[in-house]
């Protein structure tokens, strides 16, 4: 093994070399690396021990505070937010006896009051922390105790690093751990990481090779190895270290000998390890980064706007200041009049300081126009838009039990202004869950029409309503190739009607209790028709080999195809990480146990138990130690080894391997009898658990015809065939899919042929480029370049149709070949640093020169009422980007299943071998679009350039024709280049969507960038993986989709959906909501506080800008926080601009959220001139009332505050939608909240509100008409112009929102009531007949009949109406169904 | 996490949580705004047709005692006369062409004086005002400059608002027979009951004296007497709860007030001020100070309640700056 310390840094640069060398003498270990030891060693050895200090114990600790430093900690944090700090600099201003204008305990107020809200707030979800840890502190689990030398029951928060821990199954893992010992006789575990990763198959995990070969228990008194490791990291996927044993030798630690904390023991009786990690520095912890903040587009503007606020605050105390210094001024010095009060010290104050104090008085009784309680407010709102977003039921998915999840609490109006959607494909839009569909092997195509017409019955049952399309009529033509056009049509007509495929409600009920069992098993995917020829084929191939095996025949006699047919079904099974389970007993895994103290059954059984020379589980252990031959050459094995000198050991497998295929000859015969012995579970009952969807589908597509995996362990896959009965191979080696390399490779020995083969599985467009090339004059290689440009074509068909495919390829390898790869292969495993990369180079190596077997056409379904929604979405303004690794032709099929590209559309293909062949495609689109498709076709026949390029520009049909853009990875590559970036998305821009094929996570993820960036458009990224996971942090919005692939895309997301479909209710409904409400509310907030400041500051004219104030100070500093708060809030929280079912069926009235209609910058200048005029008329008819009277001060202002009260609320009435009880209630209170503190207070105490003296004032006003008199007309005056406003505008110009509103008047059954009504009346009223005409001549509209219905009815009702007769021409043209290209199409 | 995001299972179905409460959406439109705009319109034409006839008898008589130079009132001698010369009398006549129904009310009107400024407004101490011993002793902080003097004694009512209290007298006559008869002038029930009864109390007698209760504070400075003196004779309207004083202390809202100086519902005056010729006797002192401004006196009849007002009215409206004058 190579020194790890050596390879430790990947680039140590040279100065840190040094550094570390001098860190060296000190500690160590403590720069790169964690040292872990035992903490059962003996006290002579403990002074040893490193200091405990920097490691943390397992005791979790997710609260913020304690109950000391909460107060401190806490009111820290949020005086971060800048306007907290505002408004407590506003508050202590108070204190300054120059400049005070209030009381000043009673300023302090309102800021305690916010800080205590968001205090509470906080403390209260630090409890609940604090409770959920209490918790999980207080679980038990098993730790070893030196003492009493046996294993007893301790809290989780006691475990600390370097204890034995011994968990039982199904328990959770307390701390990150390494396995040292298992009940498993192969040292195996296996865990559920649902909890950390949302993926519900198994894992598996495996002892340290070297603890595994101890004869006895493993005793923990016994370890005294030393680990060192990598510092405590969150990358899940990685664990790099090594042990120390106390004689020197070393072994490499990776991450399967990891167990996670929160992961759940399944399927293992008892296992032992050491805590390595404990509490927040275990993975998961480290991983756990809470919920994300982000601003949202109308916070930033909203910011914007406070910013004005300041400014127009600070404008009105410049103005106050000089005005009050000229009034101070125009007093000559020795004649000062008996109001200008001089200072304590008898001077008076010269003009100019007089105005500097008054300054800073000004701000303090003007602060109310930075509205306190805006922050909080929105806050509130926020949290109730989300609990809203997450009561709904349609945002639920029955089947998998799941609902929405905000996951950011801030955005929520963001999903009102989408612009772009950019979409992941594979579990997106489809369902993934892979169907298998048809197969190719060894060129010949084989349909599975029986399985295809089984699929189309799943359909059946809901669909019975559109039973048009005919489908399976071509079905059974499949085999030949010119049929594939009708099949095709059939085919998607088929998918774009699936999505109400899931059947009926128990089914899917079914689905989703067996879903929380194994993954990835619908009974779609699970009962597969067998195609007859194919099973026919196979079964003759099965008595064949059964026939040469009794009479000891080679292999080699079957025909090319049987045998690749054999092969194929073969590959399916076993080239996968499938792990076979039973329903009895959940989770528990059939399988064949070798018990230790049995007697030995079979002769493999020998061969495994005596003869170490298991290469076993290529990725999953590390095996160097077991080449060695025996136990008293284990060390040595390792040892040599570990000194790198291979040679010996290479030469000892040899041997070994020659040993080893002797005794397997006889393996099957012998499972077959071991078979007998386990008779367990029938075969129909094994579940499959697997990584991916396509695995699984293709197990059970295998399992259709009778190739059955019964069983897998680390080192040998057990399958089951007609005939032959149980096979075992022997797993050599499993070289996992990754992205890179496309595909997965297994290497095994074949129990029959004892070759030992490589079967490989992954994309076509690998795969094919890895087979061995085959000479052309040689007869056999003719046939086989036949098979393969025979199965290229069926691919191509395949993926036309819009399948997934797979192909499947093996390869014998000579045992010379075998010897020389391990070599390679076994350094790479036993490297630490590059380990990655040189298991990458080494899978490179082994994975070539195929042989191809055959293809596979796995469908993807589309998932329920995605087409629905892409159009919906389309129509809402939105474009979508559908960004997918797919190939392009695959990727093209969905798009059109989907509705994301219409046939009616011009598709512009883009595909450049080369950046330039990209620019000058782009500028020939640009310029193709640009002249409106006035030039026919792009001239691309330029000589020097491969261009593959497919962009048609026919003659424009009409100037409304819609583009859509394929382009793939290489070109998206090039053309988001510096230097093609812009135009590029000028292209896009005028595409109504994009299609992006075989792009990469970072491609996904910088597309979002550009358009967020470049366009400055609000974009949405939705996706379900982990490769989606860069883009959804990039967007604006991250909506993750809660799938089988896991959770990754979940946690990394603002948003969580069960489906793609309910993104339509999300953006469409609940975002316009957001948004509207949002937005009405801030404008609101800022009218409201405007008005009420302007009161204010009328009033100063009248008292020499001396900073009096009329209002009486708790009405001034209670006004925003109690009386006129809940009203707003409600409005906020409730109010609906149009109901639900009109914004799902005229999806165009997205657009207003996206154009920002209700909250544009020139709105928040128009709400301060009204403002401005309400105060006028607010101040000045009380100030005309009582002007010549002997009114004291509070008996103005309180008449005042009441009339502001009442016009406030008035105009949110005016701006309420809908109004509910909560509205009426909420505005009713207010009102009566207002008199009963002001009663109250007024009455409470003569003496006790310095400076301010209000005693008796409100009651003496009830007292007096006049107030009643003031109070009903200056509202109705301040108000007339923003109501005459509205009514003009809903009359002559209604928005299509108002429009909307309209539709929802009358509910379904009412419409045809109001309709037999009108029927007798419609003889009256003529003109109505051209009226309803419109929609009614209008076979396209989809929308539900009630809101035609409703459209005449209203129609009659103007008609009547003879105020609003003018009318009916302006509504005429404006109605959405009377020309109705606009708004319905 | 997965486990309880399925526990959670599926949501309420309440009208409530799936935003589907029984609302009315108005679209404002001429539909529903013409009827509420004709309908508010009438009930406010009712209203203010009703107001309009009963303001109709309101009689309001406004006389401006200002004295500015230059004019030929009587007044005018006492505007000239120095700050230091104490009270100086003068008298105004004039006529009634129509009876003003009773109860008359006298108020005197001042004009541009800032009884709202800011720190003249706050410089009071109600606790001392409300009779508390140890309150008449420790006035607030707000009554600086006016809160000791400077031997260090309280000032008793403190702050600028008392110190400011405005002193001019008025005695109404009426010209009966050749010679001027006095009319009763009643000054109790000008101040709001809540004030004089329960805001404004006089600190606790000491051996029966309210003087002695005083003891130990000294009046403000602009007072030609001290607080226990203000109608002596009077011991439910002495002290603080004198309700020229009270009336005094509830500071106006607007530059331009009045306040209620006396109430006309006595003997022969019950019903009112008959038609006549009448004599206002004006003890011309509260302008001690370096500015000067117009005083009118009006009477006013402004209510439903149908209360004839009488203002007398005090204009102090432009500050002598040389070279500037303006008149009422």
């Amino acid at each position: 093994m190579v020194e790890a310390a050596e390879s430790r840094g990947d680039v140590p640069p040279v100065q840190e070399e040094a550094k570390e060398r001098k860190k060296k003498k000190r500690k160590k270990k403590e720069s790169k690396t964690r040292t872990v030891r035992s903490n059962l060693l003996l006290p002579g050895l403990e002074a040893e021990k490193p200091k405990r200090g920097p490691l943390a114990n397992n005791r979790l600790k997710t609260t913020k505070y304690t109950a000391l430093s909460f107060l401190p900690k806490n009111l820290f944090e949020q005086f971060h937010r800048l306007a907290n700090v505002y408004f407590v600099f506003i508050a202590l201003l108070n204190f300054v006896p120059t400049v005070n204008a209030f009381q000043p305990e009673l300023a302090l107020a309102p800021v305690l009051f916010i800080l205590a809200v968001t205090a509470i707030k906080d403390l209260w979800e630090d409890y609940s922390r604090y409770r959920s840890d209490k918790e999980i502190n207080h679980m038990e689990c098993l730790v070893y105790c030196r003492n009493e030398k046996k294993y007893i029951s301790r809290y989780w928060k006691e475990v600390e690093v370097g204890d034995f821990v011994q968990l039982r199954c199904n328990e959770i893992i307390p701390a990150d751990i390494l396995l040292l010992s298992s009940s498993d006789p192969d040292g195996l575990c296996h865990i559920e990481t649902a909890n950390l990763d949302g993926e519900t198959n198994l894992k598996q995990r495996q002892v340290l090779r070297r603890f595994l070969e101890l004869d006895s228990e493993f005793d923990p008194l016994k370890f005294t190895s030393v680990i060192e490791c990598e510092k405590p990291n969150n990358d899940l996927t990685r664990f790099r270290g090594y042990i120390i044993h106390t004689n020197g030798n070393r072994d490499g630690l990776y991450k399967e000998n990891l167990l996670l904390r929160g992961c759940t023991i399944r399927n293992t009786e008892e296992v032992t390890g050491i805590v390595i990690y404990a509490g927040h520095e275990t993975k998961a912890l480290l991983n756990n980064s809470g919920p994300r903040y982000k601003r949202s587009k109308l916070e930033r503007q909203m910011n914007i706007d406070v910013l004005w606020c300041v400014l127009i605050l600070i404008v009105m105390c410049l103005f106050s200041a000089i005005g009050h210094g000229l009034w101070v001024w125009q007093f000559s010095e020795k004649k000062k009049p008996v109001f200008d009060v001089p200072g304590p010290d008898g001077n008076y104050l010269s003009p100019v300081l007089a105005a500097v104090y008054l300054f800073l008085t000004m701000i303090i009784v003007f602060q109310v126009l930075i509205p306190i309680s805006l922050y909080v407010s929105i806050e509130i709102v926020k949290i109730c838009q989300v609990y809203f977003i997450h009561q709904d039921k349609d945002l639920y998915d029955e089947e998998t039990d799941s609902q929405l999840q905000c996951r950011a609490l801030n955005i929520t109006e963001d999903l009102g202004q989408i612009q772009y959607i950019f979409s992941d494909k594979t579990g997106t839009l489809t369902e993934n869950k892979m169907v298998f569909r048809r197969c190719t092997v060894s060129g010949i195509e084989y349909s599975h029409d029986a399985n295809a017409k089984r699929l189309a019955m799943y359909q059946e049952p809901d669909s019975e309503e559109e039973e048009t399309a005919p489908k399976g009529v071509t079905l059974s033509q499949r085999d030949s190739i010119c049929s594939h056009q009708s099949v095709k049509a059939v085919h998607r007509s088929q998918s774009t009607k699936s999505h109400r495929r899931t059947g009926s409600r128990a089914e899917a009920k079914r689905a989703s209790i067996l879903s929380k069992h194994t993954a990835f098993s619908s009974p779609m995917e699970k009962d597969i028709t067998p195609d007859p020829n194919l099973l026919e084929k196979v079964n003759e191939c099965a008595r064949y080999l059964e026939v040469m095996r009794s009479h000891e025949q080679p292999l080699s006699q079957l025909s090319p195809e049987l045998s690749d047919i054999f092969d194929f079904f073969i590959a399916l099974t076993i080239c996968n990480t499938v792990v076979v389970t039973s329903p009895n007993q959940p989770r528990q895994k059939v399988r064949v146990r070798f018990e230790l103290k049995s007697p030995v059954k079979t002769i493999e059984d020998f061969i495994r138990r005596f003869t170490p020379s298991r290469l076993t589980a290529g990725s999953n252990s590390s095996s160097s130690s077991s080449l060695a031959t025996s136990k008293s050459m284990h060390r040595f094995g390792s040892s040599l080894l570990s000194s790198t000198s291979t040679e010996s050991t290479l030469l000892k497998l040899e041997e070994k391997l020659a040993y080893s295929v002797q005794m397997n000859n006889n393996g099957y015969s012998a499972q077959q009898e071991k078979r007998a012995i386990e008779s367990g579970p029938e075969e129909g009952e094994l579940r499959y658990e697997a990584e991916s969807p396509d695995e699984a589908a293709l197990v059970y597509a295998a399992r259709a015809y009778n190739c059955t995996l019964v069983g897998r362990l680390s080192d040998q896959v057990s399958i089951e065939l007609p005939h032959l009965g149980t096979l075992t191979f022997e797993v050599l080696h499993t070289l996992g899919f990754d992205s890179i390399r496309k595909r997965m490779s297994v290497v095994v020995r074949h129990p029959i042929t004892d070759e030992i083969n490589v079967y490989t599985k992954g994309a076509d467009s690998v795969i094919m480029d890895l087979l061995l090339p085959c000479s052309s004059d040689d007869p056999r290689g003719k046939h086989q370049k036949k098979i393969e440009s025979k199965t290229q074509n069926y691919l191509n068909l395949y993926a036309v149709d819009g399948l997934r495919t797979l192909c499947i390829a093996k390869r014998v390898l000579s045992k010379d070949e075998y010897a020389c790869w391990l070599k390679n292969h076994l350094e790479a495993e036993s490297c630490i640093e590059n380990r990655e990369e040189l298991l990458f180079q080494s899978a490179l190596h082994i994975e070539k020169n195929l042989h191809l077997l055959g293809a596979t056409g796995i469908e993807d379904r589309l998932q329920e009422g995605v087409p629905e929604t892409i159009a919906n979405l389309h129509k809402a303004g939105l474009q979508i980007w559908v960004l997918t690794g797919d190939k392009q032709e695959t990727a093209i099929n969905i798009a059109y299943a989907c509705k994301l590209l219409d046939h009616d559309e011009e598709i512009i293909t883009l595909n450049a071998e080369s950046p330039e062949t990209c620019a000058i495609l782009l500028e020939q689109c640009l310029h193709c679009v640009e002249s409106k498709f006035s030039s026919n076709t792009i001239d691309n026949t330029s000589g020097d350039m491969r261009i593959g390029f497919a962009s048609f520009c026919p003659p424009s049909s009409s100037a409304h024709s819609k583009l859509g853009l394929v382009i793939d990875g290489k070109t998206l590559a090039y053309a988001l280049d510096k230097t093609l970036e812009n135009r590029f998305l000028l292209l896009a821009k005028r595409c109504r969507s994009v299609l992006c094929c075989r792009s990469t996570p970072l491609q996904k993820s910088m597309v979002v960038k550009l358009v967020r960036d470049k366009l400055k458009a609000m974009t949405l990224a939705i996706g379900d993986g982990a490769n989606d996971v860069s883009m959804i942090q990039v967007a604006d919005v991250g909506v993750g989709i809660s799938g089988p692939e896991g959770m990754q895309a979940v946690m990394a997301s603002d948003f969580a959906v069960p489906r793609f479909r309910h993104l339509e209710k999300l953006l469409l409904v609940h975002g316009h909501w957001c948004y509207s409400r949002l937005a009405n509310m801030v404008l609101y907030f800022f009218y409201k506080n405007a008005m009420f400041v302007a009161l204010l500051f009328w009033y100063q004219f009248y008292c020499g800008f001396s900073g009096s104030s009329m209002i009486d100070q708790w009405y001034l500093i209670f006004f925003n926080l109690l009386f006129s708060s809940l009203p707003q809030l409600i409005t906020g929280v409730l109010d609906k601009d149009v109901p639900a079912e009109v914004l799902i069926s005229v999806p165009q009235l997205y657009k207003s959220g996206q154009n920002m209609e209700d909250y544009q910058p020139h709105m928040f200048w128009m709400n301060m001139i009204d403002a401005l005029y309400q105060s006028l008329v607010c101040f000045f008819i009380p100030y005309f009332t009582f002007y010549d009277s002997n009114m004291d001060i509070f008996s103005l202002g309180t008449p005042i505050t009441t009339i502001a009260l009442f016009t406030i609320i008035l105009h949110l009435a005016v701006e309420t939608k809908t109004w509910t009880f909560f509205h009426w209630s909420s505005c009713i209170f207010s009102i009566l909240l207002f008199f009963f503190v002001a009663l109250v207070y007024n009455a409470s105490c003569p003496t006790c509100y310095p400076p301010s003296n209000p005693y008796w004032t409100m009651e003496k006003l009830m007292g007096d008409p006049m107030f009643y008199l003031t109070c009903i007309i200056s509202p109705v005056i301040a108000l007339l112009p923003r109501f005459l406003y509205r009514t003009l505008q809903g009359t002559l110009f209604p928005t299509q929102r108002q429009l909307g509103c309209q539709l929802h008047r009358w509910p379904l059954g009412t419409c045809n009531h109001i309709l037999s009504k009108l029927k007798i009346k419609k003889k009256s009223t003529p003109q109505k007949h051209s009226f309803a005409e419109p929609s009614m001549q209008n076979p396209t509209s989809n929308v539900n009949p009630c809101y035609k219905i409703s459209f005449k009815t209203k129609a009659v009702a103007t008609a009547k109406d003879p105020l609003v007769f003018f009318r009916r021409d302006n509504t005429l043209d404006l109605w959405p169904w009377s020309n109705s290209s606009d708004l319905l199409q | 996490m997965a486990a309880a995001r399925r526990e959670r299972g599926r949501p309420d179905r309440t009208a409530f949580t799936q935003q589907r409460l029984p609302a009315w959406q108005p679209l404002l439109s001429a539909g529903i705004a013409l009827p509420l705009f004709f309908t508010l319109g009438l009930a406010g034409l009712a209203v203010g047709l009703g107001l309009h006839f009963s303001s109709g008898t309101i009689r309001e008589l406004e006389l401006d005692y200002t004295g500015a130079l230059g004019s030929n009132q009587d007044c005018a001698r006492c505007t000239n006369a120095s700050a230091t010369s104490g009270p100086c009398l003068c008298t105004l006549h004039f006529e009634l062409a129509e009876p003003f129904p009773g109860p008359v009310c006298l108020y005197y009107q001042l004009s541009n004086y800032y009884q709202n400024h800011r720190r003249y407004g706050v410089s009071r101490d109600d606790l001392q005002l409300s009779g508390d011993p140890w309150g008449l002793r420790h006035p607030a902080e707000e009554c600086w400059p006016y809160r000791r003097d400077p031997r260090g004694q309280a000032v008793a009512p403190c702050g600028a608002v008392a110190n400011s209290l405005f002193n001019d007298t008025f005695a109404l006559h009426r010209l009966v027979n050749g010679s001027f008869m006095p009319v009763p002038l009643d000054s109790r029930g000008i101040s709001w009951w809540t004030d004089s009864n329960v805001k404004f109390r006089n600190p606790e007698l000491v051996n029966g004296s309210l003087a002695t209760a005083f003891w130990g504070t000294s009046k403000p400075p602009n007072w030609p007497c001290a607080a226990y003196l203000l109608d002596a004779g009077n011991p439910n309207n002495t002290g603080f709860v004198n309700e020229d004083f009270i009336v005094w202390m509830r500071t106006a809202a607007l530059p331009t007030f009045r306040k209620l100086y006396r109430r006309v519902h006595q003997g022969n005056f019950s019903a009112g001020l008959p038609r006549g010729t009448y004599r206002l006797d004006i003890n011309y002192s509260y302008p001690v100070l370096p500015f000067k401004g117009t005083k009118k006196k009006t009477k006013k009849h402004p209510d439903l309640v149908r209360m004839a007002e009488l203002v007398v009215h005090n204009v102090i409206r432009e500050y002598y700056v040389p070279n500037r004058l303006l008149l009422s």
